[in-house]
């Protein structure tokens, strides 16, 4: 367990010094929600029934951009080897860069998500509950994307590769996200099965997604 | 024959070269009865003529999804069996099964046209299929962009099988998605029970699409392997140029 905190405390580190992109994630969120109505319009009854989706896509779009680097640069400088061969199994190592990406990237767009709902006129009872459908369901994007930034070791070529291969699997998530969201502002249906729903597929992917990522890494570095 | 003698691609070569010259006159064989079988199956009380669509849509479906069973498959064998012919295999059927997927959607699409008035309807299956479709585009990409074939088999093989883990967690998602946003859906083909004169052609063309199936895996599969020696003769050409000069 001193391996996974330690290595998880070294990430955090990385991101929140000098060079790291910790908030990187969020200010493009910022920016993408704030252009948003710019492109619909600034009717506000518009941008209350869009604002959920909205939301919940820009959210998903900021996660995938902190990702091309998360193994490449450990790559380039060794210490994905030194990684590899220490006391920990890499499948474990891979969780904790995961849990520090989430905490890094993911967990900033969930503490200004009320925010930005505020903008797009969301239900202020409902920014709460928004936020929430956003911490239950962006671990799964982070886990589900941790196997395209390992492909994109194996293949050395990130970005838009990575988006193609990892968006088309993050469907479910943003699907039960947006009915989680919608339910909790007015939907008619009940807000406890897509949240539920939405709650595991983050533990499945919390399973998948390392595994994988972990096969490919070691595919990658034979 | 066990699987493990055509691991030798030689035999496989040798093998096939025989086989596909039967292969391709069968799929010949099969369209001339399967169209047609079709284009003489009677029309649709409701549909009228437009109902033979289904007689290239229904079979490219099925291979459509078949093809990423047969992908599944390959890349357990790459990944766990090391089979040197399961990711050529592989590498082989993602175009075919992408094409068979476009062609679904494309003949759906005309066909939906006339019955629902509408070229694309966001239904479930529609919208799953999609998905598809662009699963087997993330596959190809990555095949594209692999400088190396080997590591590019690896990395495919491990998104197959994440692929294929999803897939039916997407299919079920996009159908909650859209039952709860569109209740009464245009798209009524449960209970319609096929009549045995329209599904007798049905059956004959998703035979001949079978083979050609079949056949057009294997021939890609020749070229894969054939691509591959010319591959290596170039790197070792190039390897004789350089210690030549040194």
């Amino acid at each position: 367990m001193n391996a996974f905190a330690a290595l998880l405390t070294r990430d955090l580190k990385l991101a929140v010094r000098t060079g790291g992109g910790a908030l990187m994630g969020a200010m493009f969120f910022l920016i993408a929600i704030v252009m948003a109505p710019f492109a619909v319009g600034p009717d506000l009854k518009l941008l209350a029934i869009l604002g959920p989706a909205l939301l919940w896509l820009f959210g998903q779009l900021a996660t995938l951009l902190a990702l091309d680097r998360l193994f490449v640069a450990d790559h380039e400088d060794g210490s994905l080897d030194l990684i590899r061969t220490g006391d920990i199994p890499l499948e474990i190592a891979i969780v904790a860069k995961a849990v520090a990406h989430w905490l890094t990237t993911c967990l900033p767009l969930v503490v200004i998500s009320p925010l930005l709902g505020v903008m797009l006129n969301v239900e202020p009872r409902a920014l709460g509950w928004l936020a929430l459908t956003l911490l239950a369901g962006t671990p799964a994007l982070t886990f589900i994307g941790l196997i395209g930034a390992a492909l994109s070791v194996a293949l050395r070529r990130g970005g838009l590769l990575l988006a193609v291969l990892v968006l088309p699997l993050t469907i479910p998530v943003l699907i039960f996200g947006v009915i989680a969201a919608n339910a909790a502002i007015a939907g008619p249906g009940p807000f406890g099965p897509p949240f539920t729903i939405l709650c595991a597929l983050s533990l499945a992917s919390l399973v998948i997604g390392p595994v994988a990522a972990a096969a490919a890494l070691r595919h990658a570095m034979e | 024959m066990a699987v493990i003698d055509l691991a030798n691609p030689t035999r496989f070569l040798k093998l096939t070269s025989r086989l596909l010259p039967w292969l391709a006159g069968a799929t010949v064989l099969a369209f001339a009865y399967g169209l047609n079988a079709a284009l003489h199956a009677p029309d649709d009380y409701q549909q009228g003529a437009t109902v033979k669509i289904m007689f290239l849509h229904v079979p490219s479906a099925w291979l459509g999804m078949l093809s990423w069973a047969l992908m599944s498959v390959a890349a357990l064998g790459t990944l766990v069996w090391r089979h040197p012919l399961a990711d050529v295999a592989a590498k082989a059927v993602a175009p075919i099964g992408a094409a068979f997927t476009l062609m679904c959607l494309i003949t759906g699409s005309l066909w939906g046209r006339p019955m629902w008035g509408t070229y694309w309807v966001w239904d479930a299956r529609l919208t799953s299929v999609l998905v598809l479709f662009l699963l087997y585009l993330g596959v190809l990409a990555l095949y594209w962009t692999a400088e190396d074939p080997g590591r590019g088999s690896r990395a495919a093989a491990i998104l197959t099988l994440v692929g294929a883990i999803n897939i039916p967690i997407i299919k079920f998602s996009v159908d909650w998605w859209n039952t709860l946003h569109q209740p009464a859906s245009v798209f009524r083909m449960g209970g319609s029970t096929i009549d045995p004169s329209i599904l007798h052609p049905l059956f004959a063309m998703a035979i001949a699409f079978t083979l050609l199936f079949v056949t057009l895996h294997l021939a890609a599969m020749r070229n894969e392997i054939l691509r591959r020696r010319v591959r290596a003769m170039r790197l070792m050409q190039a390897q004789g140029y350089a210690e030549a000069r040194s």
